[in-house]
């Protein structure tokens, strides 16, 4: 099963709404709960990088029984120096994304933690790509 | 704790969420970064916050978080309390600011902060 959602650059009201129902669809798949909250902040970070820095995209969440694989693709600027993106703290933010609660440079180093596996494809000029692979592991736990 | 037990210690204004009333917490967050809220909360909290937008709320869905309160006299726009009442959660506004209304729950007997480890 794949899902698609167009995520906005403009309407910054609506960022999160695309994670929300991939979280709502996988619950109700019978997902374990864990990996439904990873797959969710995985998603909900890279949405908010899509909004902030892609100026918008396409979100896609390609759903098997073992695994989900999310693409967020945008063709905002790129990511100049991947390395230092990954760096906890590190931020290229406006100031007034930080008063929305992010931008703090944290959103790449969740993804990590969170993932099974995530690639990131970006140059600058020619837009991001990240791809999120979470495995829906039942001995994980409830995730409470 | 239950639910309406942060209402009182908070002394503080239920905007949606009567069902979740005798829900029991045992954990609370206060959070202006919800990047941090998705990097550190694992259990079950209440959600303190002054970040009064749409991905306070949308962040505590995506973490389960069923119970919010917003600090320092903050009031939530009527449809940031319709999206918390769809996603089944419970909305609370309370003038303390942050320190006095995590004391006050913590002084109440919440003392679990809810977090993974933290090294």
């Amino acid at each position: 099963m794949k899902l698609r959602y167009e995520v906005s650059g403009e309407d910054m009201s609506l960022a999160g709404k695309a994670s929300g129902e991939v979280k709502r669809a996988l619950g109700r798949l019978g997902v374990n709960p864990a990996a439904i909250k990873r797959t969710a902040v995985c998603m909900y970070e890279a949405e908010m990088n899509m909004v902030i820095h892609g100026g918008g995209g396409v979100a896609e969440a390609e759903l098997s029984p073992d695994r989900v694989v999310v693409t967020m693709r945008d063709s905002g600027p790129g990511i100049p120096d991947l390395e230092l993106a990954m760096q906890e703290g590190y931020s290229t933010a406006p100031e007034w994304i930080r008063e929305m609660g992010f931008g703090a440079g944290m959103g790449l180093p969740n993804m990590k933690r969170n993932s099974d596996e995530l690639r990131i494809d970006s140059a600058p000029g020619k837009g991001t790509t990240v791809t999120i692979m979470v495995k829906f592991d039942s001995s994980e736990g409830t995730g409470a | 704790m239950k639910v309406r037990d942060i209402v009182s210690t908070l002394e503080g204004v239920l905007l949606t969420g009567e069902a979740l009333l005798d829900l029991d917490i045992q954990a609370a967050c206060g959070a202006d970064l919800m990047s941090d809220v998705m990097a550190f909360v694992k259990e079950n909290v209440v959600l303190l916050t002054g970040l009064v937008n749409p991905q306070s709320i949308r962040t505590a869905d995506l973490m389960d978080i069923k119970v919010v309160v917003f600090v320092r006299g903050k009031v939530p726009p009527k449809d940031m309390v319709a999206e918390a009442e769809r996603n089944g959660m419970a909305v609370i506004a309370t003038k303390y600011s942050m320190f006095l209304a995590c004391g006050r729950l913590y002084e109440a007997g919440i003392h679990g902060g809810g977090t993974r480890d933290i090294r």
